[in-house]
């Protein structure tokens, strides 16, 4: 069992959580992720790794409540712990000085962008980063990000942070200006598809990082299989970092929807046992005893 | 009492009763059929039914044991071979092992003594006993074992007896390896294995889930840590045939659709979060062990129609035969001589069908079997929702991806001596899958048992 140390909630639907799990916060490497179950009864979920403490043995997460196991997630609290959790998974980003990067993040995306921007600072590079989300509560780590980038641009769908529109023209305007060596685009199938077709139109080689659906996340099933350069590639281990331009997207976003039935009623038959508001289960599923009543946050 | 020719039959539920759950079909020998049962044993002086068993039971001795009704004494018998006999006498290929060879079976008229139902009386009847907790002392020294699967443990369980402190290292969130998430429950109850790992506990081995060495700790670390590791990591990695297709919704490979069922209990969704995808008309891929456990599991899961495709005859079917007749009586079709060449899309992304092609066997190949042969203009489709590929696996790069210096073969396998699974760097030995390639739970226990007796000789020489 693993230790639930501090959530925060960063915007609607979007959590930060930090877990004990001293082994994952000594090897991490930016582009690496977890394997969690919350319960007995839980789904293995892939969460990218977002920070590290080695010094408390902590892993920080951030995930956006989409179905039955992040909604069950975030209706955790501190001092709660989780059935399982393992990693660190998947190969790191190629992190070195290439001069000068351009790295893009769209909605709970940014999560997983923030770790490979602070770790390109730290390796010398110039470093531009482009955050997008739809509106401006959802532009997470805006200020953490900030602190590693040389120069940081966000993009609003409602131009309610930064300016109106996509981060595609963000990254035109920046192709246009100056000479990049290589990106990388984090974020929606769609975002990343438009993003590294934008990335080609320049001819900068750029990296995405994809989450198809996984089980084991070690290799051993190929249910998160991705078709790169017209061969078969197990995302858990050959990525999940992949060039941009290489990935068949149209199979991978039809990928993604195979189980949207079952996740659905999963999810409805999940907020049926929880109140109105959505968040506090009336029932705890396995630690009850640790402050069980506390709305979240 | 007069010799009965016949086996003594085993009680099992009904085809049209089993086909709508994954409860265990074989329901097991009470005392009295099992003692009469024993009492066909010849008790053979040279016993060929131990040399064919791959980790050479005392079976003649347990056998009389039962036949004197002191189940106890044939249980410590088993014990000092086994440490997982309530699984192998569930799932040994017997047919091809201990009681290929039996006397009694060499006769014409008499079938051989029903060898693995009478080890799975005495296991199952020691299940029910209490667990003695031994205090042991670990004075030898310690030893990390990478993998929980049939090898891992059975390499602990020995290693612990001996005097180890043993560790299992296992990547997933429980222990077991192909116990857990491959073989269903129909045929291997997971309280079944999961009580015989705890008497592995018992012996004082811990367990260590949710790790996966080369990624969660090191080889390094390990070597620098304990005297000694076993790796045991199986050939976990599906082939693929790579046809057309092959990225449509609904192809499977089977470690995918059998870890959704066995591991993530699946076939309980929603009551278990994990779903697995339910389908009106299956097809599945190869004709082993692994083939017919996804086919028998897609009709549990409420498959009208499921087609298992194999592109050579039942002749050459390397199932176990016992699994092969229950899955015909369970309604499971056969395509014989038929070969996939490609997944046909339903025009949304989904899975409508597999194109196949018809095979004649040929000249033999190298393994002695006849080589199927594409007939021209042969080809017809095979409607499905799901496929399931079950052609195989290979061995896993994610540790030895971690840990150049370790031999390996050119199949990607450990190079590991079989005569003492060790590996070229000291200290680190291999045996199972991830040395001989996918085989038995059997073979893979011989190899801890091996193994186990090896790296003790290493370790007290080191000592030394």
């Amino acid at each position: 069992m693993f230790k639930m140390t501090e959530k925060r909630k960063l915007a609607e639907k979007e959590y930060e959580i930090w877990v004990e799990a001293p082994r994952v916060a000594e090897k991490a490497k930016p582009g690496q992720f977890v394997i969690l179950r919350t319960t007995a009864f839980g789904e293995r979920i892939p969460l990218t790794i977002v920070k590290t403490d080695p010094l408390s043995g902590r892993v920080c997460l951030i995930f956006q409540v989409i179905g039955k196991s992040t909604a069950e997630l975030a209706a955790l609290n501190p001092n709660d712990r989780l059935q399982d959790f393992v990693g660190p998974l998947g190969m790191p980003s190629e992190i070195k000085n290439y001069g000068t990067v351009l790295l893009v993040g769209g909605g709970v995306g940014i999560a997983a962008l923030f770790p490979i921007v602070k770790g390109l600072k730290e390796a010398g590079n110039r470093v531009i980063t482009v955050l997008g989300a739809k509106t401006r509560e959802l532009v997470i780590l805006k200020e953490e990000c900030r602190a590693f980038s040389d120069q940081l641009i966000v993009m609003t769908d409602d131009g309610s942070d930064g300016n109106q529109g996509l981060v595609t023209a963000a990254m035109e305007d920046v192709f246009l200006r100056e000479t990049v060596d290589v990106a990388w685009a984090i974020g929606p199938s769609v975002m990343m598809k438009f993003a590294a077709k934008m990335a080609q139109n320049y001819d900068v080689p750029i990296y995405v990082s994809l989450n198809p659906i996984m089980i084991d996340g070690t290799g051993m099933c190929g249910g998160c299989r991705v078709t790169v350069a017209d061969s078969v590639k197990f995302a858990c281990v050959d990525g999940p970092e992949f060039l941009g331009t290489e990935v068949n997207w149209e199979e991978f976003i039809q990928r993604m929807k195979q189980y949207s039935r079952e996740e659905t009623d999963s999810y409805e038959a999940y907020i049926r046992q929880v109140n109105p508001f959505g968040e506090k289960k009336l029932q705890q599923n396995t630690d009850a005893g640790t402050g069980a009543g506390n709305p979240v946050e | 009492m007069k010799r009965s020719y016949n086996k003594t039959p085993m009680p099992e539920q009904a085809p049209e009763i089993r086909w709508n759950n994954f409860e265990e079909v074989a329901l097991g020998y009470d005392l009295e059929s099992g003692i009469l049962e024993a009492s066909r044993c010849l008790q053979c002086k040279d016993a060929p039914c131990i040399l064919k068993c791959p980790v050479m039971i005392g079976i003649p001795g347990f056998i009389k044991a039962i036949k004197e009704e002191n189940i106890q004494k044939a249980y410590e018998i088993i014990s000092r071979y086994s440490n997982l006999p309530a699984i192998c006498g569930r799932v040994c290929p017997q047919e091809k092992q201990c009681e290929m060879v039996c006397r009694l079976g060499q006769s014409k008229k008499f079938e051989p003594v029903a060898i693995g139902k009478l080890e799975r009386l005495v296991a199952d009847w020691a299940l029910e006993q209490p667990v003695e907790k031994v205090e042991r002392t670990f004075h030898k020294g310690k030893v990390a074992i990478v993998g929980s699967g049939p090898s891992g443990l059975t390499a602990a369980g020995d290693l612990a007896k001996l005097g180890y402190k043993v560790v299992i290292f296992e990547a997933l969130h429980t222990a077991g390896g192909v116990l857990t998430y491959g073989i269903p429950e129909f045929r291997l109850p997971k309280r079944i294995v999961a009580k015989e790992i705890e008497r592995i506990e018992a012996l004082g081995v811990t367990i260590e889930t949710n790790v996966v060495v080369g990624k969660t700790i090191t080889i390094e670390e390990i070597q620098r840590d304990f005297d000694a590791c076993y790796i045991a990591v199986g050939a976990g990695a599906p082939h693929f045939m790579g046809i057309p297709g092959s990225a449509l919704n609904g192809v499977y490979s089977s470690s995918e659709y059998l870890t959704r069922i066995n591991l993530m209990h699946g076939y309980q969704f929603p009551t278990y979060d994990t779903p697995v995808q339910k389908a009106a008309k299956v097809a599945v891929i190869g004709g082993g062990n692994v083939a017919m456990d996804a086919a028998r599991s897609a009709k549990r899961m409420g498959a009208s129609q499921v087609t298992v495709i194999y592109r050579r005859s039942v002749e050459e079917l390397p199932a176990r035969v016992e699994e092969y007749h229950h899955s015909v009586e369970e309604g499971i079709e056969y395509s014989w001589l038929t070969n996939p060449v490609a997944y046909l899309d339903d025009g949304t992304g989904k899975l409508a069908g597999v194109q196949c092609v018809k095979m004649e066997l040929g000249e033999p190949d190298a393994s002695g079997r006849r080589r199927p042969v594409t007939i021209p203009g042969s080809e017809f489709v095979i409607e499905a929702d799901v496929a399931i590929e079950a052609i195989g696996q290979g061995s896993n790069k994610v540790l030895l991806a971690t840990f150049p210096e370790l031999a390996v073969n050119k199949w990607g396998y450990i190079d590991a001596d079989e005569e003492t699974c060790a590996t070229n760097v000291p200290g680190i030995f291999a045996g199972g899958d991830i040395v001989t390639g996918a085989a038995t739970v059997i073979l893979a226990m011989g190899a801890g048992k091996l193994a186990a007796k090896e790296i003790d000789q290493y370790v007290t020489a080191k000592e030394a």
